[in-house]
């Protein structure tokens, strides 16, 4: 990971920078309180949170359309919070109750929004990468001028499903672009013990799909990325690659037993590279907001994610009659 | 103000914990996502975080302690002074609930499919003789003329016109934006093609044979299958998956499966199996329009058969309505798709030997027409199935539970299952001939129900 200072990034405004701020920190709060719902037994099943990684799905979103799409993988709280999906529904669907995404029947890892386009949260490793290309299929079909991010791991990135979509889509010049969250850990093992290549964007070259590498704890290098990526897919030129450097601070699950990494390496990089502490520091040393400023925002988002809480407890579960419903159209 | 903190739970099945190790002390300050300990379970040690910010004002229970029961309290957390409750009032009434997301998508649901039912078909109705092959490509051409959002995917659809020949002159006719070759890569069109009908376009994918559908079938199983009940509604496949299933002639064993009841076990499918050139038309038809996921499964052997196709417009067969091919009130035989040749044959040779057999073709699996079976088998009071599937979970399997359980008091004897052999396809013709079911063992099977 290069250890460039995000403080060098100048032509950002402090609007966008107190927006990139609050999304980021709602992402992490809502975890924070998701991980305390499951050690509650709120929340049961598999639960994967996004503590760490904010950066990436905050940075991209900035970069997006009305009308673009999204699809990711199991850990998918970050990317609904990014796209503006009622952190209530979200929460609620984490616990399995009527008022969730998908009225409790999917759960943490399969939820979905029509309304905000996105198109899951997938359970099964690498699936979302064809299924993302074929959103994009659909736009180019429709002439609609809107591009799909498609989201996957470091971990899914070695699939055979990927490269036969890398293939089809470049050949197609579908608007996608893949997003390649790489948090160096597929599961417990390090990507040094499951990828040949250490930079896995450069793979997209065999296809022709430009690609580069993106430091994902500086949420203005994802912006400035996205920006590119974006322009490039609408422009009709096709797909676009974006490795995305970052770091997972939980475990890759609620029951990971942390052997696989020490905490002296998890506490550097929450000590040193926290891009919420890097924006918070951006924003305090550039004078673009005061403490009580940024301590208001916290109170806003503790709100927010509590009422989530709130709500999520109180919803009902399902009624017994949804076992059977939305199996056909 | 002070908050519990209480022991959590780190696994589905954690009842209990040691709390290995306090990594703060009392009077320590701590933010949100700062270890506090470290919890053991029977599986693991895992960290342990704050959700709170503020002071440990007590810690209630010391390192090393077993069995700490999930949900107990374990310290003292005060704020840092700040009256948080004043706080949480600000800005509720932004907050929308989900709740019901009231399926927008249904808007633009046509009524077509509730409305389908077969056209009467009389003696008055002026036929043509068509293959089954030539009846799929109308097929399709008609429900490509009629939607935009229908296209075909798959290997050697456009310039080759298909591997079969079934999607001859559709490239001309509509151009290679909705007549698609792809490579030869199941997994990943099978993934296009489901996330293309998430965003509400209608695809057709072609198998070359559905022996190369398992390269796909996570996508047709997990992907397309599954969404839309994962998404409570929101968002489905209507699709359609289609192409050759089953034995063809010296392929061996690796092209030679039949899967009719793999995809019989998914809910969320549909699954249709013609016979006849006119059922291969409107059953098709029929999964075009379909807003699920439909496995259409073809038969290579079927393809340039030729059968009577009613000149009909738009001829439209539904899902779930069983065809009965013959009359008669001694025993109901079962069948689909290639099947019906066994059955139709064997019916012919047991009416020379005096028994009466009613031919009941399923056309398709998902949904099946049970209530047709019923009403046979109460009749007849007796009851076989013909499948060239392999024997074990086949659907005569199915069928035959089913029947014992609806109608038992109507059987007269146990129902036999007519099915290929339980053995991987063989490459030498005797005994490929030997490994599919027979019109000799249909009717051997028939006589026995028959006791004759």
């Amino acid at each position: 990971m290069t250890s460039r200072k995000v403080s060098k990034k100048t032509n950002v405004n402090t609007q966008e920078l107190l927006s990139f701020y609050k999304d980021m920190l709602l992402i992490r709060r809502f975890e924070e309180k998701a991980g305390q719902l499951y050690g509650m037994g709120l929340i049961g099943g598999f639960c994967h949170l996004y503590i760490g990684q904010e950066a990436v799905v905050v940075g991209l979103e900035a970069s997006a359309e009305e009308g673009d799409k999204r699809i990711t993988s199991y850990r998918d709280h970050g990317h609904m919070l990014a796209c503006g999906m009622d952190p209530k529904g979200v929460m609620a669907e984490l616990t399995g109750r009527k008022g969730g995404y998908s009225k409790g029947k999917g759960g943490s890892m399969h939820m979905f929004s029509k309304e905000k386009n996105f198109f899951g949260g997938h359970g099964i490793v690498g699936a979302q990468v064809p299924l993302g290309a074929g959103l994009a299929f659909a736009d180019k079909y429709l002439e609609n001028d809107r591009v799909t991010f498609t989201y996957f791991g470091d971990g899914a990135a070695n699939q055979g499903q990927v490269y036969e979509t890398f293939n089809m889509a470049s050949l197609w010049k579908l608007p996608v672009i893949f997003v390649i969250e790489n948090n160096q850990y597929a599961m417990g093992t390090s990507q040094l013990r499951s990828t040949s290549t250490p930079d896995i964007y450069t793979r997209g070259a065999g296809f022709d799909i430009p690609g580069e590498a993106v430091d994902g704890m500086d949420v203005l290098s994802v912006k400035a990325a996205g920006d590119k990526a974006v322009k490039h897919c609408r422009a009709g030129k096709g797909p676009y690659i974006l490795e995305i450097k970052t770091y997972r601070y939980r475990g890759h699950s609620m029951s990971d037993p942390a052997k696989y990494r020490t905490r002296e390496e998890v506490q550097k990089m929450r000590e040193e590279r926290d891009a919420i502490e890097n924006i918070r520091s951006i924003l305090l040393t550039g004078k673009h907001a005061s403490e009580d400023e940024l301590k208001s925002i916290d109170k806003e988002i503790k709100t927010i994610v509590n009422e989530s809480a709130e709500f999520a407890k109180a919803s009902p579960e399902p009624e017994l009659n949804e076992l059977y419903t939305n199996i056909y159209a | 103000m002070t908050t519990e903190i209480l022991m959590p739970a780190l696994s589905p099945t954690m009842e209990e914990g040691t709390l290995a190790k306090w990594l703060v002390k009392e009077g320590d300050t701590v933010s949100a996502g700062d270890i506090l300990a470290e919890i053991e379970t029977d599986k693991a040690t895992m960290e342990f975080e704050a959700v709170e910010e503020g002071t440990i004002s007590k810690i209630l229970v010391s390192e090393g302690s077993e069995g700490i029961k999930v949900n107990s309290p374990i310290a003292i957390l005060a704020d840092d002074g700040e009256n948080i409750s004043k706080l949480e009032v600000s800005d509720v009434s932004k907050e929308k609930p989900v709740a019901d997301t009231n399926n927008s998508e249904s808007k633009l649901k046509t009524s077509i499919i509730e409305a389908i039912s077969e056209p009467e078909w009389t003696d008055a109705t002026q036929v043509s003789q068509q293959t089954v092959r030539e009846a799929l490509r109308d097929a399709m051409a008609e429900e490509m003329r009629r939607d935009e959002k229908v296209f075909l995917m798959g290997e050697e659809v456009a310039e080759y016109q298909g591997a079969y020949k079934v999607s001859q002159g559709l490239l001309e006719e509509f151009g290679s934006k909705r007549v698609i070759d792809t490579p030869i890569t199941e997994h990943g069109f099978a993934g296009i093609a489901t996330g293309a009908s998430f965003a509400g376009l209608r695809p057709i994918v072609e198998f070359m044979t559905f022996n190369f559908a398992m390269q796909a079938i996570d996508q047709i199983v997990n992907s397309a299958a599954k969404t839309l009940y994962m998404s409570g509604g929101q968002m489905g496949a209507p699709m359609v998956f289609r192409g050759p299933n089953g034995a063809a002639a010296r392929v061996g064993a690796q092209h030679s499966q039949d899967y009719t009841s793999w995809y019989a076990h998914i809910p969320g499918l549909k699954v249709a199996a013609p016979y006849s050139a006119s059922d291969a038309k409107g059953l098709l038809k029929s999964a075009v329009r379909d807003d699920n996921p439909v496995i259409f499964l073809e038969n290579e052997i079927l393809y340039g058969r030729s059968f009577d196709v009613p000149d009909i417009e738009d001829y439209i067969v539904p899902f779930g309505k069983a065809r009965i091919w013959r009359k008669g009130t001694d025993i109901t035989i079962v069948s689909f798709g290639i099947g019906m040749q066994y059955a139709l044959n064997a019916a012919e040779e047991l009416a020379a030997q005096g028994i009466e057999a009613e031919v009941l073709d399923l056309r398709t699996i998902r949904p099946i027409d049970y209530e047709t079976i019923i009403q046979s088998v109460s009749k007849t009071n007796r009851c076989i199935t013909v499948e060239e599937g392999f024997p074990v979970a086949s659907i005569g399997n199915h069928l035959s539970a089913y029947v014992m359980e609806n109608a038992f008091d109507y059987l007269d004897a146990p129902i036999i299952n007519c099915t290929g052999k339980d053995v991987p396809m063989p490459y030498a013709a005797n005994l490929e001939k030997l490994a599919l079911v027979t019109t000799e063992e249909v009717i051997s099977a028939a006589k026995k129900v028959c006791y004759r």
